[in-house]
């Protein structure tokens, strides 16, 4: 899904990280889930149920914006800022004890 | 009848309060359940789920045998509750554990096993294993586990589900439920029949009326002239992210939620109405869930909260009925998750008519008055 039409186009900027292989720009500051909806409006993960999720309450209350974050499963996206070089991946159902 | 005029009120809208509503409903009754609000100290937003008969009632026969039968009921009463609702309680009653990482509480607690064994006779088994046993039986359980005991009749459901089928089940049978109607106070009327005053200023009006208010039973139950009187203890709980794996056991203190969450819990704190919780309450039950299943070191804590408990002054249950106003009934338990079974039909029993269950005898308030006279 397109979002363009509901925001305001920013500069692109200067911090490259990947989600789910593809290299996206973000700006210093920006949250991963800031990251995640200014690169799509797709859903960020899938519940268990196959259920679609994205950042929801932006203040680390719903957990709804879990995603993987440099090997790392259900991190905060909503609570972490992006760093160089970040690998970002939306999981789909739940984690297992044992990663990769 | 108007909405503010009914056979039965109860006052608590919590697990005991929902389960005795349906038992009466059930059978015939009309009933309205008058609760407070979203911060009032409710008891059943901390419970465990756990459905737990292993060394309940080790000193006390009666309490012994009444969980027994309730552990017996569950499957039956799930089964009903989930036709009725059409939801999932997520009952596993296939037997459940206490880890122990300490050998003298080990020892005690067979001790206790062995009592609650002589009260049960041969309706119920247990066992014991040494830690390499349960090694044995479960890979994954820790080095410093010395011992464990199970029995085969523990189990648990999904709280929150529970919770919601009754709420749902009581207005399906067309029970009443206004929440936001906190009671202050409970005035018994001449010729029989209570009037209840809401804090919020509504007044409703009985012809019977049931405590089951939680830790908000002791001035209405003075009222009542009754002379139980509960307190609270406080128990902390953790909550994991959702794991895809089942965890193998259900034990008293760590069990995962059928939607993968895994709860630790089982502290117990005299902390007043002090409900918050606390960080080295916290990293115990952290540790000593990783203790147990050292695999659980890296998985993630999303929530932990306090919740107080409502002990009994001698921590069993109470089903009471006023001498001075027989229309008035006061119940509290500990174990509303176990015991739902019981109070959704013999306790209902009992209070439709008490020549229905003798057996309740033991767990009047007589036992009060008696020890504070010695």
């Amino acid at each position: 899904m397109k979002i363009d039409s509901r925001f305001q186009a920013r500069p692109k900027g200067n911090i490259s990280l990947s989600i789910d292989g593809e290299i996206v720009f973000a700006h210093k500051g920006d949250t991963v889930a800031t990251a995640l909806l200014a690169d799509s409006g797709n859903a960020s993960r899938k519940t268990n149920k196959n259920s679609p999720r994205t950042p929801f309450c932006m203040m680390g209350v719903c957990f709804d914006c879990l995603v993987e974050i440099n090997g790392s499963p259900n991190e905060q996206s909503c609570m972490i800022q992006v760093e160089e070089g970040m690998v970002v991946k939306r999981p789909k159902g739940l984690r297992n004890y044992e990663q990769k | 009848m108007s909405d503010k005029n009914a056979e039965f009120i109860i006052v608590g809208a919590g697990v005991v309060g929902l389960s005795i509503a349906l038992g009466l409903l059930q059978k015939g009754h009309q009933v309205t359940i008058l609760d407070g609000g979203d911060s009032d100290l409710s008891a059943s937003k901390g419970n465990f789920g756990l459905i737990w008969l292993q060394a309940k009632g080790s000193h006390f026969a009666p309490y012994a045998k009444w969980t027994h039968k309730a552990v017996k009921k569950w499957p039956d009463f799930a089964k009903s509750l989930e036709e009725l609702t059409q939801i999932n309680l997520a009952l596993e009653q296939t037997g459940g554990y206490e880890f122990f990482t300490d050998s003298n509480e080990f020892k005690a607690f067979q001790a206790d096993l062995k009592q609650q064994q002589i009260h049960l006779g041969k309706k119920s088994s247990y066992e014991i294993l040494t830690g390499d046993d349960l090694r044995k039986r479960y890979a994954g359980i820790g080095d410093k586990v010395v011992g464990a005991t199970f029995c085969p009749l523990d189990g648990h459901v999904n709280p929150l589900k529970l919770f919601s089928a009754l709420h749902s089940a009581v207005l399906t049978l067309g029970g009443k439920i206004f929440s936001n109607n906190k009671v202050k106070n409970i005035t018994p009327l001449q010729g029989g029949g209570f009037k209840l005053l809401a804090l919020n200023g509504n007044r409703f009006y009985s012809d019977r009326v049931i405590l089951a208010a939680g830790l908000g039973t002791n001035s209405l139950a003075k009222q009542l002239d009754f002379v139980t009187q509960v307190r609270p203890q406080r128990g902390e709980l953790l909550i994991t992210e959702k794991i895809a794996e089942r965890l193998p056991f259900v034990s008293s203190t760590i069990r995962q939620v059928n939607e993968g969450g895994i709860q630790i819990g089982g502290t117990s704190e005299e902390a007043g109405l002090d409900d918050s919780e606390s960080l080295n309450v916290m990293v115990n039950l952290a540790q000593h869930a990783v203790s147990v299943y050292p695999q659980l070191s890296n998985v993630r804590v999303n929530r932990a909260w306090g919740a107080l408990r409502i002990l009994s002054p001698d921590g069993y249950p109470v089903y009471a009925q006023s001498h001075q106003y027989p229309g008035a009934y006061l119940v509290t338990c500990h174990s509303g998750i176990t015991l739902a079974s019981l109070h959704c039909s013999l306790l209902a029993e009992w209070i439709i008519d008490a020549s229905n269950q003798s057996t309740l005898e033991a767990f009047s308030e007589n036992r009060f008055s008696i020890s504070s006279a010695a």
